[in-house]
């Protein structure tokens, strides 16, 4: 799994449940895999002074954003004992309710891949350059953070 | 040198663009972030990092490659 070139993480629009279901349908051939566990991030329909956050519009250091998906796959190899993983992000807009970050691990063994879900999504919080427009009901927006 | 700075969020709605070629005569980050400070005073209220060829980088860094970012807090997810 070691040295291989950085993959384009990045999907436009929505991650629909048919691509996911999708994904865990793909693994039932590698029979030496016991535990999935997956993480789905979903655009919150925050409130914030009466309006409703009714989009998110992601935009990404593109480039670096792939190289650090790269590295954080390279680290979570080492760390743990993983037979695979698909980290999917979305670019362009994702409407409130719907599927915005995909991030799949595979193990022979279930608590690897609990601890290993962990480790992925924070180090994505943490180190990616992803940008999220907040667009609420009226237009107007504001810029998302982390916490 | 020429630098090509990118902007993204909302240091790009300071800036009014993505990207921009600079001619650039100092050494350090900072000097660069001196140059953009003058010509876009917003950006002093802003918090950002800065990044050289695809690294973060602190104001002391020497400026020595061609792509320098100027990115807002992350938020994906």
């Amino acid at each position: 799994m070691n040295n291989k070139k950085p993959k384009n993480v990045f999907k436009e629009g929505a991650i629909t449940s048919e691509f996911i279901g999708n994904s865990i349908y793909k693994h039932q051939t590698k029979t030496s895999i016991g535990a999935h566990n997956i993480f789905l991030g979903q655009v919150r329909a925050d409130i914030v002074d009466g309006k409703t956050v009714s989009v998110i519009e992601y935009t990404a250091y593109e480039d670096m954003a792939n190289n650090k998906f790269h590295e954080i796959r390279e680290s979570a190899f080492e760390k743990f004992d993983l037979t695979c993983m698909h980290i999917y992000h979305s670019l362009g807009k994702v409407n409130a309710g719907e599927i915005c970050l995909f991030v799949f691990v595979s193990s022979p063994r279930r608590k690897i891949v609990f601890e290993a879900l962990e480790y992925i999504v924070e180090a994505i919080k943490a180190d990616v350059p992803v940008f999220g427009k907040e667009i609420f009901e009226d237009e107007t927006h504001q810029w998302k953070q982390n916490t | 040198m020429n630098l090509n700075i990118k902007y993204f969020g909302q240091i790009a709605e300071i800036t009014n663009q993505n990207e921009e070629s600079i001619e650039f005569s100092g050494l350090i980050v900072s000097e660069l972030l001196d140059v953009l400070y003058s010509k876009y005073s917003d950006l002093k209220n802003k918090d950002f990092q800065v990044a050289q060829n695809q690294e973060l980088v602190l104001g002391d860094k020497e400026i020595t490659g061609s792509e320098i970012a100027l990115l807002p807090p992350f938020s994906g997810g």
